[in-house]
């Protein structure tokens, strides 16, 4: 199973909609998701398209308690690596 | 109290912007072509007014876009027309005392549809997140408010093709009686997908026409239904003194009345003899305190349908008399709008006062038996204006009469 990385993120970010924005880079890994724009039903919508992408379960209060990109991507990477 | 229009955003099939659309309407220009949205062989619409050349991504940002439905859009664009046009900073004015409200009458028909396609043909894990917010008739007043901070009485009105009219008569109510200085209302709609379409053409009032010139000939010997159509308008609309304080730039006029009423059960006659939308008219002109001549145009319903049309003349003829006051539809250039239809007609009627003129209505060659009315055709006609009645009708029972005026 692959590693769940920045790019990866980056790429599900966008999709749901932050085309317009500057890209997620090393700078804002610790910036909440909140400062980025996204609220918890953006955050809902993320983990969905990783739960579908992955194949992994992530559940609803995990989902909207990844305060940062940086949370996401370790909490993801625990689960991929358990699969 | 005096509740002043300030402000007007157009999104429309003939044109994007209230100029753009305007100088299409005095020259007769429909919007009206073949329904391209989605493959409509086998559907019975084929004919729409599309808000063509409206790319969302030019005018709302990815993160709104992605969670609204195409109705939301044009209403963001339209607000920020008529915001920019009312030369209104909002972040300088009370956040409570600014509000929205405005028309749906289908809600996020599109955005929701393809949600249920995934739904079925993927499962419930592939509809996103965003289907909570997008489809409901709330999600453009709410979507409205978040973006321009206004916190103030907010709602959404749900009376079909009337609720244009509905919307702006409340907005009155919140100007007068709910602490609001400041109201964004109109409405829009863009329900052109196949399960919206589906959903229209149960009634039977659409017209089965593919030709766009012969789709929507209200009061004509040849009515045979309308044409659906896409977009509205979205205005603001002020408390007049405040207006005045704020240093507004323009004032285009003054909504002086409203009323609404609705039909009783159907097979059973009308309690006072009339029709409703007649009893919606003298109700609408009694609480602007007018007398039927003092009234210069009509900015009807035309319905399209030969019964509904027929109504309508009467109440009209027996109102004003015959031939009694000018009566047009321009919407014959867009087709109807549904929830933006009557808020359409409403910034029309604006215009029409703002530079003494009346725009046609078009496609109309003969008029038909029982509906002879002094309908403003082919050309434009120029006069004064001071007084406009708009009148509406909503599918299910839904009738209502504004009347605007000019502020001299």
């Amino acid at each position: 199973m692959s590693t769940f990385t920045l790019d990866d993120l980056a790429k599900l970010m966008r999709e749901c909609g932050g085309e317009d924005q500057e890209g997620l880079c090393g700078d804002t890994l610790d910036v909440p998701f909140a400062d980025l724009g996204y609220d918890s039903l953006a955050l809902l919508e993320i983990t969905t398209r990783i739960e579908n992408r992955y194949s992994v379960s992530i559940p609803e209060d995990m989902a909207t308690g990844m305060k940062t990109p940086r949370e996401a991507i370790d909490y993801v990477n625990t689960l991929v690596h358990a699969a | 109290m005096m509740a002043a229009v300030t402000g007007i955003g157009v999104v429309a099939p003939n044109g994007v912007g209230t100029e753009t659309y305007w100088q299409a309407v005095l020259a007769g220009r429909s919007g009206i072509g073949p329904l391209t949205r989605f493959d409509a062989r086998g559907y019975p619409v084929r004919i729409a007014g599309e808000v063509t050349g409206f790319d969302a991504a030019e005018h709302v940002p990815s993160r709104l876009r992605v969670q609204t439905d195409r109705w939301t859009h044009l209403a963001f664009t339209a607000a920020e027309m008529a915001l920019s046009d009312a030369g209104a900073d909002t972040d300088e004015l009370p956040e409570y005392e600014m509000a929205v409200l405005t028309s749906s009458s289908s809600g996020g028909t599109e955005f929701g549809q393809y949600e249920i396609e995934r739904l079925w043909s993927k499962g419930s894990r592939y509809v996103t997140a965003y289907q909570s917010i997008a489809w409901f008739y709330a999600a453009t007043t709410g979507q409205l408010s978040i973006r321009h901070g206004m916190r103030g009485p907010c709602g959404v009105v749900c009376t079909e093709q009337a609720g244009g009219l509905d919307a702006a008569g409340r907005t009155c109510r919140l100007l007068e009686s709910d602490g609001a200085r400041f109201v964004l209302t109109g409405g829009t709609d863009a329900s052109l997908c196949p399960y919206g379409v589906t959903a229209q053409a149960a009634t039977g009032l659409i017209s089965p026409s593919e030709e766009p010139e012969r789709g929507y000939q209200p009061f004509a010997s040849t009515a045979s239904g309308y044409v659906p159509g896409e977009g509205g308008a979205i205005l603001v609309v002020e408390q007049a003194d405040a207006a005045r304080e704020r240093g507004a730039k323009h004032v285009y006029g003054l909504i002086t009345g409203y009323a609404a009423t609705f039909d009783p059960r159907p097979g059973t006659p009308d309690p006072e003899g009339g029709s409703r939308l007649r009893r919606a008219a003298q109700l609408a002109l009694a609480d602007a305190g007018l007398e039927c001549g003092q009234v210069d145009v009509v900015f009807a319903d035309a319905s399209g349908d030969p019964e509904r049309d027929r109504i309508e003349a009467t109440t009209l003829r027996e109102f004003f008399g015959p031939h009694g006051v000018p009566v047009t539809a321009p919407k014959t250039m867009t087709g109807r709008l549904y929830g933006g239809g009557a808020a359409l007609d409403v910034a029309t009627a604006l215009l029409s006062i703002r530079d003494g003129v009346i725009p046609p209505t078009i496609n109309v060659p003969a008029l038909a038996p029982g509906c002879d009315l002094d309908l403003v055709r082919g050309e434009p006609r120029e006069g004064p204006i001071r007084n406009a009645l708009i009148l509406a009708r909503g599918y299910g029972g839904f009738n209502a009469a504004l009347v605007v005026s000019g502020t001299e």
